[in-house]
């Protein structure tokens, strides 16, 4: 009995910090709908601000102190992150500021280096309460008891501050209908900018309050995101009391975990929000997904049309000049070239279910990693002919799209991204944890193609051969009449459905299509590398994959192929220098302001202003 | 589809433009390691590379030609790392490559130069799979081997009188890879020992206090933690609040290192019995020797375990392409056989048998002076008495 009460008591402080961070993150979506990658980021900030304070400042007020002024300064700096970079892209398509977010964090990560250093921090303990209590003949750190005591009245401010305050009316009336409050004369850009400080200011007071039960290093941002994202979802994006429900049963569930499943934590947190979600799409107290509904935000999807002569002619001579490289070029720019190659097919199937069918999928890296470990699998242990575990490696990735695909399409917009990220991350911490079959975190290596495709050119050609023949067939499918059918439930479900089309199978259909040439990519991957980790499942990739498709345009086809070609030259030219994810950083943060509807959309627009493109000939 | 030919073609003369500034005579060494995602670590074996890298030059360099690292950043991906080493020997030139903490960036490494037949020297990856049941004609492992560092905590504990066991480690390979060989060594030293719970938190997000509630409830008399870095520190936070450590024994795998030991100051725990690295009270010879060129190199800095791996890392090189007499890899890799190298360490062999080096561990009990957490009583040990036997080694490594 002590020692229940005691476990229980551990993951209510536990629930603290988590809270903080949630919270914040669920207010700027509820009101602003942008998708705060970078959230993490301002709670490292806190811990690492409030730490240098606490060293300074002396005694109960110098700690309390720090702690409330680490929120406060990053709070600002949440404020200059959302006038520099996140104002100017208010317009473009719906959850492009993402991409900026992404931006934010390798600049944060960066100057956190500069200004901190590398070395770990550990956080100071709080004065007055550095003992344990005995409850039940069980020890509890008083400083615990202090964090289950100070959580509920953070919780009753917010809430008071939510529903009875005149700020807090017109957030909810912002979380409701954005356009209505700024037509009843609220001036929505400061409305914005202030969620976002009282957003990332709870960032960062979780991270300054957790300090005493652990400290600062540079891996906490991307450490934090992914519970933060679950107990959002969980708890219904927007809900505070939601949040500190979620937060409340992700920690407790997880002291029993370590108890009672020792092995298997990660999975555990992963299974109760795909559990939740399934049963409440939109959470514990979350509402109804509205947004969408009425169309998109910015300019409306054009119509698509098969590329034109001109074009033709000028991708046929594009790959005539890849297909002569290896003639003239080095064998590393063949390597790479691979790289980027695949990454590319890779970009072009999420493109497909996201620009196509208007879903977007957080978790797309599942049918990535999920292709390449079908191949490496059947190698390992079945000794399959390379040939064959290849062509397996699709239809691997394209059978676990339709398990996951029938419980994630019964949803729509940002839940269904949600649904799809606790879903790759639950076959992610499967596959990490399972070590006795998928080698776990060491994964499987000398998965190598067979001899007549071992040389680097030949498994160039072989890359190039697939990867655009595999973009020609997804460009195909989207100007058949399947594609005209996906557009169709995009664009309108309803009308769609009242012209008899079944909206769930078809989009179903085009989740399983575009998994399947991810798994493709994936398969590819593994043989041009020798190995596969779990890393490659990991939501770090479906970022990735994400970040290149919007930042080449997510309303054109060709933008996941132009931004992931982009991204990977870029990446492979700045690694060379010190503070690489600085200067990347700040070229996706300008790329993204400059050109909002991407690479490929922006010089479309440009191209047309300057009447270098005629309109109807840039339809592509 | 013209911007995409933009793009690559901006790309591809970038590409041009750095290979013409690569200059022509020297001897260049690819190091690849995770200097970003895992900054804490890598600085300091940069900076023990650099400082054995100047000694290497100053001293005539090798074969009359300097020697050259070029360092590169993988972001902590195995396939970042796959691409980069293929970089590294086809477009820049190196002959070799060394490098990698994460044991799995290691093994994409290692696999990669044994198809590709290139050199491979893993100087810090933890995974013994790279000598043993993934080992290669290319690959070579500078390291201790976790096997070893565990044998040694093992032979120390089954002198105490416990006899139930709790052991906690991070959830991945090489977590599982030391608590199996504690537990091996131990039983086979001591038969009655019984393992009373096993705790894997994932790495780099622990939940200390229920960690320590689970380990307190299964009233073990001794404890085998394998945690290090920010899991450490919350795990000693917490135990030491909580009283998990009074009265109990506890082995602590890499715990004395500098790199995990120093950020704990005056809170570090005491008694504990670790591998590490006491750069403190060395007072003679090679160790000591290192210690100040380094603090001499660095104002301001003191080594850590990290740096002496890098700084041994490039000797180690330098003594290959000196013994070789070439940089052809056929000639490296028939100079690696049975490689002595002069070390801070004393002479370190490459065992022919398994590639594996002889680099020892320093042992000793945790204790804070002056507001710092130090090793003391501690003893150098020579890992070959607690190697696997070489019939194990033999059925362990692949055949060639």
């Amino acid at each position: 009995m002590g020692l229940f009460v005691a476990q229980l008591l551990t993951g209510l402080a536990n629930a603290a910090a988590l809270f903080l961070v949630a919270s914040g993150l669920s207010l700027i979506f509820g009101v602003t709908r942008i998708v705060n990658f970078a959230h993490g980021s301002f709670y490292m900030l806190g811990a690492y601000v409030g730490v240098t304070l606490m060293s300074v400042l002396p005694g109960h007020f110098g700690f309390w102190g720090s702690i409330v002024a680490a929120g406060l300064i990053v709070g600002l700096i949440g404020v200059i992150v959302e006038i520099c970079v996140l104002r100017p892209v208010y317009r473009a398509p719906e959850l492009f500021q993402l991409v900026a977010t992404f931006g934010v964090i390798l600049v944060i990560q960066d100057l956190t280096l500069m200004i901190w250093g590398s070395e770990d921090r550990l956080g100071p303990r709080a004065p007055g309460l550095k003992k344990v209590v005995r409850i039940l003949g069980e020890p509890i750190p008083q400083y615990d008891l202090a964090l289950i005591a100070i959580t509920p009245f953070l919780l009753f401010g917010l809430w008071w501050l939510i529903t009875k305050t005149r700020v807090g009316i017109l957030v909810r009336a912002a979380t409701q209908d954005r356009e209505m409050v700024g037509a009843l004369g609220v001036n929505q850009s400061w409305l914005f900018t202030g969620v976002f400080f009282l957003g990332s200011a709870l960032a960062g007071l979780g991270g300054a309050i957790q300090l005493p039960k652990g400290g600062a290093d540079l891996l906490m941002d991307f450490n934090i995101i992914a519970s933060v994202f679950v107990v959002v979802v969980i708890g219904g994006m927007g809900s505070i009391p939601g949040a500190f429900i979620a937060a409340v049963l992700i920690s407790v569930l997880n002291v029993f975990g370590v108890t009672y499943v020792p092995q298997s934590t990660l999975v555990l947190m992963y299974v109760v929000m795909a559990i939740v979600l399934t049963v409440r799409p939109w959470g514990l107290l979350g509402r109804e997904e509205k947004v969408g509904e009425h169309g998109q935000v910015g300019d409306p999807q054009r119509p698509i049309r098969p590329a034109g002569t001109t074009g033709r002619l000028l991708v046929t001579a594009f790959i005539a000049v890849l297909a002569l490289l290896p003639l003239m070029g080095s064998t590393f720019l063949q390597v790479l070239l691979t790289d980027i190659l695949i990454f590319c097919l890779f970009a072009a199937s999420l493109q497909f279910i996201l620009s196509t069918g208007g879903l977007v999928s957080f978790g797309h890296a599942v049918f990535f990693g999920g292709g390449a470990y079908v191949s490496a699998l059947l190698v390992t242990y079945f000794d399959t002919p390379m040939e064959l575990a290849f062509i397996l490696a699709p239809f691997g990735a394209g059978l676990l799209a339709i398990g996951i695909g029938w419980f994630v399409i019964r949803l729509s917009g940002v839940y269904f991204a949600m649904l799809t990220m606790a879903f790759s991350q639950l076959v992610w911490s499967l596959v990490f944890q399972w070590g006795e079959v998928t080698g776990g975190d060491d994964g499987l290596v000398n998965i190598w193609p067979s001899d007549w495709l071992s040389e680097t050119s030949a498994y160039y050609y072989f890359t190039l051969a697939v990867s655009v023949g595999g973009i020609l067939m997804l460009r195909h499918i989207t100007h058949s009449p399947f594609g005209y059918a996906l557009r169709a439930t995009r664009d309108s479900t309803r009308q769609a459905e009242a012209t008899g089309m079944d909206v769930k199978k078809i989009q179903w259909a085009a989740f399983v299509v575009a998994g399947a040439f991810a798994g493709l990519a994936g398969g590819l991957f593994v043989f041009s590398k020798g190995s596969i980790f779990p890393d490659e499942l990991d939501i770090a990739t479906s970022f990735d994959a994400l970040i290149v498709v919007f930042l080449g345009g997510v309303k054109t086809l060709s933008g996941g192929v132009v931004g992931a070609g982009f991204m990977e030259s870029v990446k492979d030219w700045l690694t060379r220098m010190e503070y690489w994810r600085l200067i990347l950083g700040l070229l996706i943060i300008g790329v993204v302001i400059i050109a909002p509807d991407g690479i490929v959309g922006s010089l479309r627009k440009l191209g047309e202003r300057t009447g270098l493109v005629k309109e109807e000939e840039s339809m592509r | 589809m013209k911007k995409l030919i933009t793009t690559v073609a901006l790309a591809a003369s970038a590409l041009v433009a750095g290979s013409a500034a690569m200059a022509a005579d020297s001897i260049k060494i690819g190091d690849i390691n995770h200097y970003k995602r895992l900054a804490a670590f890598a600085e300091p074996y940069r900076k023990g590379i650099e400082l054995a890298q100047k000694e290497v030059n100053d001293a005539g360099g090798l074969l009359g030609k300097p020697m050259e690292y070029i360092f590169r950043d993988d972001d902590g991906k195995p396939g970042d790392a796959v691409k980069i080493a293929e970089e590294l020997m086809t477009r820049d030139g190196a002959v070799m490559f060394s490098g990698a903490i994460l044991s799995n960036v290691g093994l994409a490494l290692s696999s990669f130069a044994g198809e590709k037949g290139f050199i491979y020297l893993a100087s810090e990856p933890l995974a013994d799979d790279l000598v043993w049941e993934a080992g290669n004609r290319y690959t070579f492992r500078l390291r201790t081997s976790t096997y070893v560092q565990a044998a040694l905590l093992a032979e120390e504990a089954a002198k105490s009188d416990a006899v139930k066991y709790a052991t906690i480690a991070p959830n991945y390979a090489y977590g599982k890879a030391a608590v199996e060989a504690f537990k091996k060594n131990l039983k086979a030293l001591k038969p009655e020992v019984e393992f009373v719970t096993e705790q894997w938190p994932a790495l780099f997000k622990i939940d200390a206090g229920a960690e320590v509630q689970a380990i307190e409830r299964a009233k073990p008399d001794a404890i085998y933690n394998v945690t290090f870095g920010t899991d450490l520190q919350k795990f000693v936070r917490e135990g030491t609040t909580r009283g998990l450590f009074d009265g109990r024994k506890v082995y602590g795998l890499l715990t004395g290192e500098p790199e995990y030991i120093e950020p704990l100051a005056d809170e570090a725990p005491e008694g504990w019995f670790v591998t590490g690295y006491p750069w403190y009270s060395f007072t003679s010879g090679p160790e000591k020797e290192f210690v100040d060129a380094y603090e001499a190199a660095y104002p301001g800095e003191t080594p850590r375990l990290g740096s002496l791996v890098g700084y041994m890392t490039a000797k180690s090189v330098a003594a290959l392409i000196t013994k070789a007499g070439s940089t052809d890899t056929e000639a490296l890799v028939a100079a690696f056989a049975d490689l002595k190298v002069d070390s801070p360490m004393g002479e370190i062999t490459y065992r022919a048998l398994d590639h594996q080096s002889t680099m020892g561990a320093y042992v000793g009990t945790t204790a804070v002076k002056d507001s710092k957490g130090v090793m003391v009583d501690w003893s150098y040990k020579d890992p070959t008495p607690y190697m696997p036997s070489t019939d194990e080694i033999k059925l362990m490594r692949p055949a060639e």
